[in-house]
């Protein structure tokens, strides 16, 4: 018999694991690629692939040769970064492009945080940003979907390859929105995500597939995606009740865009989002109101991930400002 | 486009001058007015900002020589242990006071429970901190006072002059060692010490601290203390004594006269940098059966080395 | 029955792996020699009563308990007193102990060893509260707090339930949940002096619900008793503790900081139930608990009647001997107890049982880096930043930790059990909480 082993208690563990929580987050993701393949064809696997397997790359060359550490690439953070980076760019993103936003993704946004665990915003955003701004030609020119098999009503020709939100904003310079929306596909397209897009954000069905066995799996919490959606339901339904001509409503913000993968798989980042239910409550809130902000007056048509990422910056504060409620405290106060 | 770069040039300039001039009556009207002997002073220091005198860091350290020169023209119970005596005369000679010299310190590991000397019991599986450690258990050779071999004091070296070695498991002490007293403060079981560096760093103390009788503290570690008394026999200059079952020898009267070494039965005092003799003692080993009598448990036994704090309890009725 | 009560802040669900609830309990023949620890309690320890040589019987006194949070120790064996030695006791460290060569089973004069139920009680308050004091009675949930002090009702508060622990929700321990089933009405005649030693007119048994068959003696039981009450609990861990329990039951919330008593409350276990019954009843001074001898490897897990001071070998020995795949001992549950060193550790009055846990569950999963998942905030039954705290600690920045309510924890390692990244949160936070304690007690020295 081997020496026996002394540690602090608990002297047992539960039975979860890093590992788990990520997997878990992955194969919530599968609906949502599945759904990309098959609207977008091949091409959609092509960035897919490219964009997991050189995250996973990079993360292992930074931790082997940089920080000269253990390397730990199938804990699946890696390829969850990855996956949502494809999510968030078009399906003909060249090849290159991909590799240079999983690039900054790892090796600017997480491993020089220190890795898993520190890094203050979400990697595959910030991947996604500076893609974005350095690229923009090539990260907004949507290719149109088509279907792998089967057909259906193919889209209105007035769309061209833009995302619904694009073809809003630039419409709304010179017209009003009940006349743009006669010339959109119906919101049914939408919901199923028969619509141009980045290759995750289009469907919204197979999101929320995702999101519920989430959900149900208890790897997030629902007061982030809740009180993001939330805001953003009832900051545009304030707006459309004052204006039906000049803003769409609730309903087109909620099945457009990347809202519903913000908010489910991004905003709810478990290590860029605060501690407590009400700092996450908050957290989510700040997201909609930004992201309404920047699609209704900035300059971009769509501002999921700026939104998150600059309520990102805010979690170190909002951890400090709202506390969980400590037991015996409301007692104590009084 | 000449126009537009003229009037960026003024109207930044006359920014630039504006600002200056605020800032300028700003300073001058915030100006804390100081004595200037507290630069000069923290100046001479190292700049290590360790602690070990006592003051957050050199800074603090300045302002209170100086300000201890100022009051009572002396600077005595203020010395900087890095520095040692060099800075010290300097830090004399700018607040115009001389300063007695002190002998040099440095830290002294007292305890050689290696894992030769110490067998495994059990596995201690947690946080590699002894702080932890120490209110969990005795430790992994079973000795309670012992060394946990976590490295608490590695940790809290600021100079590079404290190591574990992998094969002891115990911290060894090296040349930069410059006796701040870090991992005195840091060592939860008060096992090591700062004692006098000695001519050419010739030391002789006692590696143990083990205050159990003899019987239970050898059936833990081979070399450890068990208060038999015949170094204090030994002893003519009256600088070792015996405590709770445990030799110290004062390092102010120890004359380095090597004698008691040989006549420790556990061999628990250790001679450092001095030429070997010409003929090894062999070890007494009948000796090592002549225990001490029995004594109660006195009262200095229960400083923070032998009882765990008192909070080591679970604080909750739990079922 | 509805909805079942329990307590609303985290908790988590280890698996209960209750392996001895089944097994009644044995009484444990003596041991041959006996090593009684002078602390036995939460606060000072005793000052030792006997010297080497002295012949003893059983129920005499040993320690005497001489500081107001302290208690009395009894020998639970007769014989000659070896010495007074440091003994490794729970604590991993060795301490003083009195050490006997048992010598028959004398006792001394007046203990009632019948099993006779003596329901008249005819002691008044006072004098319950100082039978409680002289026979050395703790709280035997774990805590080891000594009991007449709960009972004695600081000035300006005032009490108006008694609430006994019978959650016992340690994964394993079964020694509460056998009490319950085999000596419910001893509990329940404990429970009433105890409310007449505090002045109340009302108290209520807490039981998780994974015990039916113990819910149901004791509420048959309890009718034929005034002011009781048994309160069915869901199972959540860590429903035991004080704090948790008293929410639970009569949804109070005791003040951050403070003591149970601050909402009228006073908490005892169902095994301090039964020791007060059998020292006020029938003058037997604490001298025996129930102790679960448990773990998936022991050959006859079960629960025994065990006299304080004996080596924790010789219950291993009766439950089939250490079996070839141990990794670790444990003196208490998996959750709260303490990993002991040796299988010389003696049983005291705290130990509510042993569980031997297999080389492959006494390893700790590997620690990687925290994801900021949040899990040991929301499984936190006092509402802390586990990893907030086990941060502050870790970069010893203990003003900070006091601010982060570090001293509200009460170790019931919820953190560390769900955390995935392995990181033992409770050791920092434990170790914040040491230093922090020290802080505090200097302070108020000053």
């Amino acid at each position: 018999m081997s020496m026996l082993t002394v540690s602090g208690s608990p002297h047992v563990h539960g039975d979860s694991s890093v590992k788990k929580i990520m997997y878990t987050v992955v194969i919530a993701m599968v609906p949502a690629m599945l759904v990309s393949v098959y609207f977008f064809g091949l091409d959609a696997l092509r960035v897919l692939v490219i964009s997991s397997l050189s995250c996973l790359f990079f993360e292992w060359l930074i931790q082997k040769y940089l920080i000269k550490g253990p390397v730990t690439i199938f804990d699946g953070s890696a390829l969850i970064t990855g996956i949502l980076l494809a999510f968030n760019v078009p399906s003909n993103l060249p090849t290159w492009i991909i590799i240079v936003g999983a690039f900054v993704a790892i090796g600017m946004a997480k491993m020089s945080f220190g890795g898993l665990g520190k890094n203050p915003f979400n990697p595959a955003l910030v991947g996604r940003i500076f893609l974005l701004i350095s690229f923009p030609v090539q990260m907004t020119s949507w290719p149109e979907p088509k279907m792998l098999f089967g057909s259906m009503a193919s889209q209105p020709d007035a769309m061209g390859g833009a995302t619904p939100l694009g073809f809003l904003k630039e419409g709304l310079k010179n017209s009003t929105v009940p006349e743009l929306m006669s010339k959109m596909p119906d919101l049914m397209m939408d919901f199923i995500g028969f619509i141009g897009g980045s290759l995750g954000e289009v469907s919204v069905v197979a999101l929320l597939l995702g999101a519920i066995y989430m959900l149900i799996k208890k790897v997030i919490t629902w007061q982030i995606p809740f009180a993001y959606i939330g805001s953003v339901v009832v900051f545009t339904g304030i707006l459309w009740l004052i204006d039906p001509d000049m803003y769409v409503d609730p309903l087109f913000h909620l099945l457009t865009g990347g809202l519903i993968l913000g908010a489910f798989f991004m905003a709810t980042d478990m290590v860029s989002s605060p501690i407590s239910p009400w700092g996450q409550i908050v957290f989510g809130i700040g997201c909609g109101v930004i992201t309404i902000l920047i699609r209704i007056w900035g300059a971009y048509p769509e501002g999921v991930s700026f939104a998150i990422l600059i309520m990102n910056a805010f979690t170190p504060l909002l951890n400090r400002w709202l506390k969980p409620k400590l037991f015996g405290e409301t007692i104590k106060a009084a | 486009m000449n126009d537009v770069m003229i009037f960026s040039v003024i109207s930044l300039g006359a920014i630039g001058i504006a600002a200056a001039v605020i800032l300028y009556f700003v300073a001058q009207k915030f100006k804390v007015i100081e004595d200037p002997k507290i630069d000069e002073v923290e100046e001479a220091l190292p700049a290590a900002n360790c602690g070990g005198c006592g003051f957050p860091g050199c800074r603090n350290f300045a302002e209170a020589t100086v300000k201890s020169a100022n009051e009572s023209k002396h600077i005595e119970g203020l010395n900087c242990p890095v520095g040692g005596n060099d800075v010290m005369t300097t830090v004399a000679a700018i607040l115009g006071l001389e300063v007695e010299e002190s002998k040099p310190l440095i830290a002294v590991i007292r305890c050689n429970g290696s894992r030769e000397n110490s067998p495994q019991k059990v596995e201690y599986d947690g946080p590699a901190t002894c702080a932890f450690a120490h209110n969990l258990y005795s430790g992994e050779g079973g000795c309670q006072y012992g060394c946990l071999g976590l490295g608490d004091c590695v940790a809290a070296c600021q100079f590079d002059a404290i190591h574990m070695d992998p094969v002891t498991g115990l911290p060894v002490v090296n040349d930069k060692c410059v006796a701040c007293g870090a991992c005195v403060k840091a060592c939860p079981r008060d096992i090591i010490e700062l004692r006098f560096k000695g001519p050419k760093d010739k030391r002789i103390f006692v590696s143990c601290v083990n205050k159990e009788r003899g019987g239970p503290a050898k059936k833990n570690c081979a070399v450890a203390c068990i208060g038999c008394g015949l170094c204090e026999k030994e002893c003519k200059f009256d600088a070792i004594t015996i405590i709770n079952n445990l030799a110290y020898i004062d390092y102010e009267k120890c004359k380095l006269c090597r004698k008691c070494v040989p006549v420790c039965p556990t061999n628990a005092i250790h001679e450092l940098h001095f030429p070997p003799k010409k003929e090894k003692p062999v070890k007494p080993e009948a000796a090592v059966k002549e225990e001490k009598p029995e004594l109660p448990a006195s009262k200095e036994e229960t400083d923070k080395g032998g009882v765990p704090p008192e909070d080591a309890k679970p604080g909750n009725q739990q079922a | 029955m509805g909805i079942l009560k329990t307590f609303s802040l985290g908790g988590v669900h280890p698996p209960e792996n209750k392996l001895s609830a089944d097994q009644a309990i044995e009484v444990l023949p003596l041991p041959k020699q006996a090593f009684i620890p002078l602390n036995q309690n939460l606060g000072a320890p005793g000052v030792a009563q006997v010297q080497k040589g002295d012949v003893i019987k059983v129920g005499q006194l040993l320690a005497k308990g001489e500081a107001f949070i302290s208690s009395n120790v009894h020998s639970p064996v007769s014989g000659k007193v070896l010495k007074i030695d440091n003994v490794m006791d729970p604590s991993g460290y060795r301490r003083p102990a009195v050490v006997v060569n048992v010598d028959g089973d004398e006792w001394v004069d007046g203990i009632d060893r019948t099993d006779t139920l003596v329901k008249e009680i005819k002691l008044s308050q006072k004098e319950i509260v100082e039978k409680i004091h002289q026979l050395g009675i703790v709280g035997l949930g774990g805590a080891t707090f000594p009991s007449h002090v709960k009972l004695m009702v600081p000035e300006g508060k005032t009490a108006d339930v008694l609430i006994i622990n019978g959650v016992e929700c340690e994964p394993y321990l079964t020694a509460d949940h056998r009490l319950m089933i085999e000596k419910g009405d001893e509990i329940l005649v404990g429970t009433t002096i105890l409310m007449k030693g505090l002045g109340v007119e009302r108290a209520i048994i807490g039981i998780e619900n994974n015990k039916p068959d113990a819910i149901k003696n004791m509420t048959e039981l309890a009718g034929k008793f005034k002011g009781i009450e048994v309160c069915p609990l869901k199972v959540k861990y860590p429903q035991g503790g004080e704090k948790q329990l008293i929410k639970a039951t009569i949804r109070r919330e005791v003040p951050s900081g403070k003591l149970p008593i601050e909402v009228g409350a006073v908490v005892n276990n169902v095994g301090t139930a039964f020791a007060v019954y059998q020292a006020v009843q029938k003058n037997k001074p604490l001298i025996e608990r129930v102790v679960t001898i448990t773990g998936k490897s022991v050959a006859k897990p079960g629960n025994f009647m065990v006299r304080i001071g004996t080596p924790i070998r010789e219950l291993i020995e009766k439950a089939g001997g250490l079996p070839e795949d141990s990794g670790k001992m444990i003196g208490g549950g998996p959750m709260m107890g303490k990993a002991l060193l040796s299988m010389d550790t003696p049983v005291v009055k705290g130990s509510s049982g042993i569980l031997i846990l297999r080389e492959s569950e006494s390893k700790r999963v590997d620690v990687k880096n925290c994801i900021r998942c949040a899990r040991c905030v929301s499984v936190c039954p006092m509402g802390l930043e586990a990893v907030l705290l086990a941060q502050l600690a870790e970069m010893e920045m203990w003003e900070e930790s006091e601010q982060e309510n570090v001293m509200d924890c009460i170790e019931c390692g919820s953190c560390h059990y769900t955390c995935p990244s392995g990181r033992p949160l409770l050791d920092y936070i434990r170790l914040g909480k040491s230093k922090v304690g020290q802080i505090i007690r200097n302070r108020g020295k000053k």
